[in-house]
């Protein structure tokens, strides 16, 4: 018996309201009720192979993303030229946008003060998953 | 047709998904309390290390090769075991879990696939979606899927996938005929010392060997065994485990525990998250056990054990009222003067909560709306949000987990960083 797991499920249960009145007459909603938007579903395409992270630090800010925020990665994606990964870089997580041209293979910070992370020949980049989302709360 | 698949060195494999220093590099897994080695990666393996071994044992050898020990993290491991699961339930209609790190597939009907493709293609989304590496066995009976997984596990030069069907005969032979008896499934530690006395050393041996004749010497089961050895399925596929009869929880304690105010925190605590599981099953207990003992590899120490049952008015799943049989219990066996080691509990006499018999006298029958709240607040919050003040609120006698990696995907505050 499996369940499939949410991974860190934001959970959004919302109850679905079906009117009970005694007597009187029904809700004229009820027919139209279609039950609940849930963010995982928005969020999430793979459930198995998605995966939450905290962003430390400043060097992605160019591309919208701030230290502390929460990034969905989604591994079972084929990583391309022009998508932000997360990567494996001396043995440590690294987000950063992929360029992947040519043959050649670099790791672009979005932030001046950080500088790409080439490839050369030999060297292998383990992508770890690819950033769908960014979550970040107001307060 | 029955596939077996495998996490490798599973626990050591969830760590390093999460932090990719660690590969490449000698690492062992080690039990509750930080006490004995309960899982390696291949560099430990290779350094000799055997399961179980205590920690303390190994330390000249950590210091000079670098072996790196975590304390067991379950809440990842089983994060990342359920998620492999779901993963590899797309692969067949038919699924039975069989451990955290391993689960059986129907094949029936995968005739037109090449399956050692199948199972390399298994592999690769394993290894993508989760960053595990698995090995796949292919076989025509349960035992030797298992087999099969074995081989797939052991010898490099199958990549990780064997389909023992599709051998030629001559070299499936000459496989089984290396492989030591005691590899398979359902011969274990206990039988193979005697089949080896008897000259059956090897799978092949005991696969040629008369079943009438291992009935007569040995038992039903292993003539059974011999029969999937020969490619005939005995055993099915079990898609849902059965209730549990019974529900165990216990633990040693991190330090001793000399008084029984600490003992009551502790069997109060395990009452607590056995009669969690037991509502999640959909069960009542009708009796509670209770067991304490001291440490009885201590030497010289004054040695005391003893457990006692105490049956239920009623049976019931509220953990008030299980706390309260197990500490009515756990004050008759309690003499002062000992150093405690370890307590435990068993809920025994389990029924259907769906169908109870009511009692000839009224008696309190607990409160399932409170249970049911204590039970979703600590799903979300974590286990223990929600407590008896029975179970203390800083236990000293609690488990040693020094070097615990963080819960990475099952706590918001221990997410993986990137920088």
């Amino acid at each position: 018996m499996i369940s499939i797991p949410t991974p860190n499920p934001l959970r959004l249960e919302r109850p679905l309201f079906l009117s009970r009145v005694p007597a009187g007459f029904p809700s004229p909603a009820e027919d139209y009720v279609e039950g609940a938007l849930d963010l995982n579903e928005h969020l999430i395409a793979h459930r198995e192979a998605t995966f939450f992270v905290r962003v430390k630090g400043q060097s992605m800010t160019g591309a919208g993303i701030a230290d502390g925020d929460l990034l969905v990665v989604d591994r079972s994606l084929e990583a391309g030229d022009g998508d932000i990964v997360v990567a494996v870089v001396d043995g440590e997580l690294t987000v950063k946008r992929l360029w992947r041209r040519g043959g050649r293979v670099r790791l672009l910070a979005e932030h001046p003060g950080y500088a790409p992370i080439e490839f050369k020949d030999g060297q292998e980049l383990t992508v770890w998953g690819v950033v769908t989302s960014i979550v970040r709360r107001m307060r | 047709m029955f596939a077996l698949i495998d996490g490798n060195n599973f626990y050591v494999s969830c760590e390093r998904v999460f932090d990719p220093k660690l590969d490449g590099r000698p690492v062992v897994v080690l039990s509750n309390n930080d006490g004995c080695v309960v899982a390696r990666s291949q560099e430990v393996k290779a350094l000799g290390v055997k399961m179980g071994v205590p920690w303390f044992q190994l330390r000249e050898l950590a210091k000079k090769h670098g072996i790196v020990a975590k304390s067991s993290n379950y809440s990842l491991y089983g994060d990342m075991s359920a998620r492999m699961m779901a993963v590899l339930g797309r692969y067949s209609p038919e699924q039975e879990v069989y451990s955290i790190d391993e689960c059986f597939l129907g094949m029936d009907g995968f005739a037109h696939l090449d399956l050692a493709a199948y199972g390399q293609e298994i592999r690769a989304r394993v290894r993508q979606w989760l960053g595990l590496p698995v090995c796949v066995g292919f076989g025509a009976t349960k035992t030797l899927a298992k087999l099969a997984n074995h081989v797939a596990k052991k010898r490099p030069e199958f990549g990780g996938v064997c389909d023992l069907a599709a051998l030629s005969a001559a070299a499936r032979d000459e496989l089984l005929e290396s492989i030591d008896v005691g590899e398979v499934w359902g011969v274990g530690y206990r039988g193979t010392p005697r089949l080896k006395s008897l000259g059956i050393d090897n799978v092949k041996a005991l696969r040629d060997a008369d079943p009438k004749w291992l009935r007569r010497e040995f038992s039903v089961v292993l003539e059974r065994t011999v029969a999937e050895l020969n490619g005939t399925p005995c055993i099915d596929i079990e898609e849902a485990a059965p209730a549990k009869q019974q529900i165990m929880s216990s633990r040693a304690f991190g330090a001793y525990v000399y008084d029984l105010a600490g003992l009551e925190e502790s069997v109060a605590t395990y009452v607590g998250r056995a009669a969690e599981k037991l509502r999640r099953q959909g069960s009542l207990a009708g009796a509670v056990q209770v067991y304490i003992r001291t440490n009885p590899f201590k030497e010289g120490h004054p040695q005391y054990q003893r457990g006692l049952t105490v049956p239920l008015a009623e049976p019931a799943d509220d953990t008030r009222l299980l706390v309260r049989a197990a500490l009515l219990g756990l004050r008759r066996l309690f003499k002062p003067g000992y150093a405690y080691q370890k307590a435990g509990v068993m809920l025994m006499d389990l029924t259907d909560a769906q169908h109870t018999q009511a009692a000839l006298f009224d008696t309190d029958r607990g409160n399932p709306a409170l249970m049911r709240v204590m039970d979703r607040v600590n799903a979300y919050w974590g286990r223990g949000t929600l407590r008896l003040a029975a179970e203390g609120v800083d236990p000293h006698w609690r488990m040693r987990r020094g070097m615990m990696s963080p819960c990475y995907t099952t706590r918001w505050a221990e997410l993986p960083r990137v920088s």
